[in-house]
């Protein structure tokens, strides 16, 4: 897994809540079987039409915005597992993910991507989206050592939560599998005694 | 103090527990399918591991299956390599397999349970959001990412944080008319589509107990639906008269020695949830869907709540779901016309549910303008259908009963609802789209959808009965 520490970026806006899976990579774009490519099909639905043109008023079709950092609106992943919803963000340049609320299933799938999925308060939402609106270059900078990310233009920041051990694995670049594999003897002992 | 259903099983399944990491939990049975599963048999090649349990792990094909002709080759070229790619894993890895042909194969949360697979106390997981359901039997069950396949594959592990407990109490007796479906669309619709966010969800009260081990299972599936991890009810005698008998159930002494064990799973009286939730089963009527998401629900006699009356923030997602949907505030959908009308799906595929679906419509006819696609949920389903004669009674009325799968939950496979066709659906999702590109779904439960059928628009299946 790639190392995270920091980032500076600009970002891209999507004030919509309750993104959902099927929205960030319907259905129909799962049937490969490995991990590469989704980014193309990333928001297919919005960003293109039946005949496969770009819909103009979709903001990844506008070259006002663009970035490493996607911004959404409150609940942002619900419905389905599937991971390839992370691997579409990650493959089409997305490093870090900010709303003001994850589902689970996918807050875990970016982590284990390296995605960093970052949950600030509505109020720092709404505060990123006016920036950006008032001016679409507005960087964010993204510190995860500090847990810190910072509205480079008006100062204004904030301290985000994350579990320490998932930090770590961001911060090293190795993931659950490799920690996990680790334990095998206990797993092993686990069974016996059972 | 006590424990909660889920801190006794999830206790007696942590390998290990250090401060400041996630606990080690044991997965006694992993479900697979065709479609999270590739890309998870590939990590463990890069590593040259092997599955570690193969004997605990079960493989369908069931997301990308057609659901007619099965006997054929898969015609989409993609879909038919995907189902192949599992075949060929499950053989070089030593995973047993119920695909296409095999008696067994069948939505994999529909197969579980019906194979005696899924049993109280169980840690249970599959590469799907829905794997919830096995929670009716008093199971920790819920969905992975493939990552996390992987990691089930490489050590029958998973590190994870205990999750929170919430219970959700409904009391009381439900009208005639309203089921199973019902109780979970309107607990959602109260609460929202992430309103069980970091929950894993407890279900009781008299109106939970009351129901079959099929409504039981239908309540649990939509636990995702409200953002919990997972959804569970506590085993009794209504469960151990299911599982009895089944393929995969204990047998002789070692189910005694397990019945002994499941009559311990339940919740303590002294036991603390972080949060609990009551419901009376009286407020509850058919229930259906308006928008894009599944906390869009009102009863059916209700009016589609005013854009004004949501909170500001809202406002512009809630008009443009309403916009997809073709559908205005304030609007009642009664009389609203219907285009297509599926019964299927892991939610209400089993038997209980064709079972009800036929009894309604026995001596009834399709409406002209809609088309009816019932989608048993198993092969064993679609067999014990045809021995009861339920397969005639569709065909009578004018349905046709296809072959097992995910079918039209999903536009993946070959069944998809046409853009802007409006389609009642006994699935568990009404996002955009997912039942093909523009398609307009409302949820509902098989009965409400049957009544569509034979009505062609939306009805209050209470006047019908
Ligand atoms: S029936 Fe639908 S919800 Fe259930 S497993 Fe299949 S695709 Fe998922």
């Amino acid at each position: 897994m790639k190392k995270f520490e920091k980032l500076s970026s600009s970002v891209v806006p999507l004030p919509i809540e309750n993104i959902d899976t099927d929205q960030i990579i319907p259905a129909r774009f799962l049937k490969a079987t490995t991990r590469d490519g989704f980014g193309d099909n990333l928001f297919r639905d919005w960003r293109f039409d039946s005949d496969n043109q770009p819909k103009a008023d979709f903001v990844m079709n506008d070259n006002t915005y663009s970035g490493k950092i996607l911004v959404a609106g409150k609940n942002f992943g619900c419905g389905s597992s599937r991971e390839h919803a992370a691997w579409a963000i990650q493959d089409y340049g997305f490093d870090v993910v900010i709303s003001s609320f994850f589902a689970d299933i996918f807050k875990g799938n970016a982590l284990n991507n390296g995605v960093l999925p970052i949950q600030v308060p509505e109020s720092f939402l709404e505060k990123i989206f006016a920036a950006v609106f008032a001016d679409a270059n507005t960087t964010l900078s993204v510190d995860l050592e500090a847990q810190t990310v910072t509205i480079d233009a008006t100062g204004d920041s904030f301290e985000f939560e994350i579990n320490p051990y998932k930090k770590s694995c961001l911060i090293n670049g190795y993931d659950d599998i490799d920690f996990i594999l680790s334990q095998k003897t206990l797993i092993e002992e686990f069974e016996q005694n059972r | 103090m006590g424990k909660t259903l889920v801190e006794k099983i999830w206790d007696a399944h942590v390998v290990k527990s250090q401060e400041g990491f996630p606990d080690v939990l044991y997965i006694d049975t992993h479900l697979i399918h065709e479609v999270t599963s590739p890309q998870a048999f590939d990590g463990l090649r890069k590593r040259g591991l092997p599955v570690f349990r193969p004997n605990q792990t079960v493989a369908t094909a069931d997301h990308n299956v057609p659901t007619l002709d099965q006997h054929l080759p898969i015609k989409e070229e993609l879909s038919r390599y995907q189902v192949d790619m599992l075949t060929k894993n499950c053989k070089e890895f030593g995973v047993e397999l119920y695909g296409l042909g095999h008696p067994y194969q069948g939505i994999v949360h529909v197969i579980g349970p019906e194979l005696g697979i899924t049993q109280p106390g169980k840690t249970m997981v599959c590469g799907d959001s829905h794997t919830s359901t096995h929670g009716a039997f008093g199971a920790i069950a819920f969905g992975i990412g493939t990552s996390q396949v992987e990691q089930v594959f490489a050590t029958q592990c998973l590190l994870l944080q205990k999750p929170k407990t919430m219970k959700i109490e409904v009391n009381g007796e439900l009208a005639n008319g309203v089921g199973a479906k019902d109780i979970i669309l309107y607990i959602i619709a109260k609460i929202s589509a992430a309103g069980g966010t970091g929950y894993f969800v407890e279900y009781a009260g008299s109106a939970i107990r009351s129901l079959s081990m099929e409504g039981r299972m239908t309540v649990c599936n939509m636990s995702i639906e409200m953002g919990a991890r997972g959804g569970l009810i506590a085993p009794d005698q209504t469960t151990f008269d299911y599982v009895k008998g089944r393929e995969f159930a204990p047998k002789g002494e070692e189910w005694d020695k397990a019945l002994a064990y499941w009559e311990t799973l339940y919740s303590d009286e002294d036991a603390t949830f972080d949060a609990v939730l009551e419901f009376d089963a009286a407020d509850i009527q058919p229930m259906i869907t308006y928008g894009t998401n599944p906390g869009m629900g009102i009863g059916i006699t209700e009016h589609i709540p005013a854009t004004q009356a949501q909170p500001e923030s809202e406002k512009p997602s809630y008009q443009k779901a309403l916009s997809y949907m073709g559908l205005q505030d304030d609007e009642s959908l009664l009389g609203h016309p219907v285009d297509y009308v599926f019964i299927g799906s892991c939610t209400n595929s089993r038997i209980e549910d064709l079972r009800e679906v036929a009894a309604f419509v026995q001596g009834k006819k399709k409406a002209e303008n809609v088309e009816v696609w019932i989608v048993p949920g198993s092969k064993q389903v679609e067999a014990q259908a045809k021995e009861e004669g339920i397969d005639k009674i569709f065909e009578e009325a004018g349905f046709v009963l296809r072959e097992p799968g995910c079918s039209a939950c999903l536009g993946m496979n070959e069944d998809k609802i046409p853009a802007g066709k409006y389609c009642i659906s006994t699935s568990n999702r009404n996002f955009e789209g997912r039942q093909g590109p523009n398609a307009r779904t409302m949820l509902a439960s098989p009965l409400t959808a049957a009544a569509a059928a034979v009505t062609g628009k939306i009805v209050d299946v209470r006047e019908l009965i």
